[in-house]
């Protein structure tokens, strides 16, 4: 089994550097991927188009609107498996009380912690809200906060950070991110354009219809920061305590 | 050996951050091949993701191109890098499609998107499959794929209702016997927990040299700690903690 299973793999492998040769050297001006039209396209007229600086935030938010939108219902579907695969199940091991290390939250520790997570969280607010000006955005901002919160449950124990960000109020402001997104895409639509079609948005902002799309993103952006957010720091709450929300790590 | 045009020349120098990439992929298909163990597995699952999306990031490298962010002198918001600058570097009003020279001067934006992506949603379907692991272990006291297959045999033959999937049951162990000696004391101990805890635990304690937490009653730890004072120092200090927060 193991023989044939390195077979296969030696011979993916081989196949896998002969296709290597085929590729375009590292760096290559000429390569397809820099000169796709796609990739002109947008990095010409994104400016244009939504006056947002960073082409990555347009593309994500704007250009590939549909994309981002199913891929943070996809994050609040695993978030929301997660914990119900782990719930419940009562005919739990006597064995895995062994398992359960009982300990203090650590002076140091805790006290860093509390100098540390209002920076993280103030840092994670600014990765968010300058997204589409700065290298950031919605998930990587999302990332930040819900890592604060992880932390806060790392060093003292989980009960805790459970006081600040209850279990419950987690999946609702995890769907509320996904109601801010697709409210936003619904309300364009109900303005005359299409879903997600932000630029139709100048007609209730006092903007002009790029203007419209740059802070359309900023929404939408928000509404995914808060998606990741909350399901980060669940699928940490439900992993490391085997779903009971309890004495875990 | 390295001459040009050979192949080690291809792959080791020229196209060495491809080869890199699937040295790396060829590790997590292994892993996801081979490995018994099913947390392996997952390890394997994100070694070969990693692989993917180094390999998307390398492609949109652009030698002399920046990042995928306008510079102050195209940003449509920038006017200020423009008034300190000298006026006569073409000072623009309002957003103008960027020429295909200027196009040339940024990376291309797509691969990142496509991998932020990939990387959010690999997050999350980690989480997923792990899990599903823990289920997994919950219900079979096992994360070995061959013990699990066993288990799963066994429930299968006990539940079945036709003789000829009987039989075949019945041979698959002779073949394997090995493997099934040892999920057979494996079984045999898992069966004696729940009837036999204390003398499960007992057993344990004399002859497990690992520390051991043990499950109630402070008392009784320190009963324990005195019994056997060559233990090590990180027990007793778990247990003293334990009885500070239970007397908290």
């Amino acid at each position: 089994m193991k023989k044939a299973a390195f077979l296969l793999v030696l011979v993916i492998g081989l196949l896998l550097a002969l296709a290597v040769r085929d590729f375009p050297a590292w760096g290559d001006p000429n390569a397809p991927a820099s000169i796709s039209p796609v990739a002109s396209h947008f990095v010409a007229s994104t400016g244009v188009d939504t006056e947002v600086p960073n082409m990555v935030t347009a593309v994500l938010a704007d250009y590939r609107g549909f994309d981002t939108m199913f891929e943070t219902v996809v994050v609040f579907i695993a978030g929301l498996a997660v914990v119900s695969i782990l719930r419940g199940g009562s005919n739990r091991r006597t064995r895995d009380r062994e398992f359960v290390v009982d300990f203090e939250p650590d002076l140091i520790v805790t006290n860093t912690v509390r100098l540390i997570v209002p920076v993280i969280q103030i840092f994670a607010f600014y990765v968010l809200a300058h997204g589409h000006v700065s290298p950031g955005g919605g998930f990587q901002g999302g990332v930040a906060m819900g890592a604060s919160f992880i932390l806060i449950a790392l060093s003292w124990d989980l009960k805790t950070a459970l006081v600040r960000f209850p279990l419950e109020s987690c999946f609702t402001v995890a769907a509320l991110g996904i109601v801010i997104y697709a409210g936003i895409g619904l309300l364009s639509m109900a303005l005359g354009g299409e879903f997600l079609d932000y630029a139709h948005l100048s007609q209730i902002l006092p903007v002009s219809p790029e203007m419209a799309r740059y802070h359309a993103m900023l929404g939408v952006e928000i509404g995914v920061g808060f998606t990741v957010t909350a399901i980060m720091y669940a699928l940490y709450a439900s992993l490391s305590t085997d779903g009971r929300m309890q004495d875990g790590l | 050996m390295f001459e040009d045009g050979s192949i080690f020349n291809q792959l080791l120098v020229e196209r060495l951050n491809y080869f890199i990439y699937v040295v790396l992929l060829l590790i997590g298909l292994w892993a996801m091949i081979a490995k018994n163990n099913l947390i392996k597995k997952l390890i394997g699952m994100s070694i070969f993701q990693t692989a993917i999306i180094l390999f998307y990031v390398s492609i949109g490298v652009k030698e002399g191109a920046t990042i995928p962010i306008y510079l102050s002198e195209h940003d449509p918001h920038g006017t200020h890098a423009r008034d300190e600058s000298n006026e006569t570097e073409n000072p623009v009003s309002g957003p103008q499609v960027l020429e295909a020279s200027l196009v040339a001067k940024y990376t291309n934006p797509l691969p990142h998107v496509l991998m932020l992506t990939a990387i959010v949603v690999g997050v999350a379907t980690l989480g997923l499959a792990l899990s599903v692991c823990l289920r997994i272990y919950r219900a079979y006291g096992t994360a070995e794929e061959d013990e699990l297959l066993e288990k799963l045999e066994k429930e299968d033959s006990r539940n079945a209702v036709l003789p000829i999937r009987q039989k075949s049951r019945r041979r698959f162990p002779v073949q394997k016997s090995r493997s099934v000696t040892q999920s057979k004391t494996v079984r045999s101990e898992e069966k004696s927990v729940p009837q036999k805890p204390k003398s499960n635990r007992r057993r344990k304690t004399s002859t497990n040299a690992e520390p051991q937490i043990p499950q109630s009653g402070s008392l009784n730890k320190e009963k324990k700690d005195d019994q056997k004072p060559t233990r090590a120092k990180r027990t007793r200090k778990a247990s003293s903690r334990k009885s500070k927060g239970d007397n908290s």
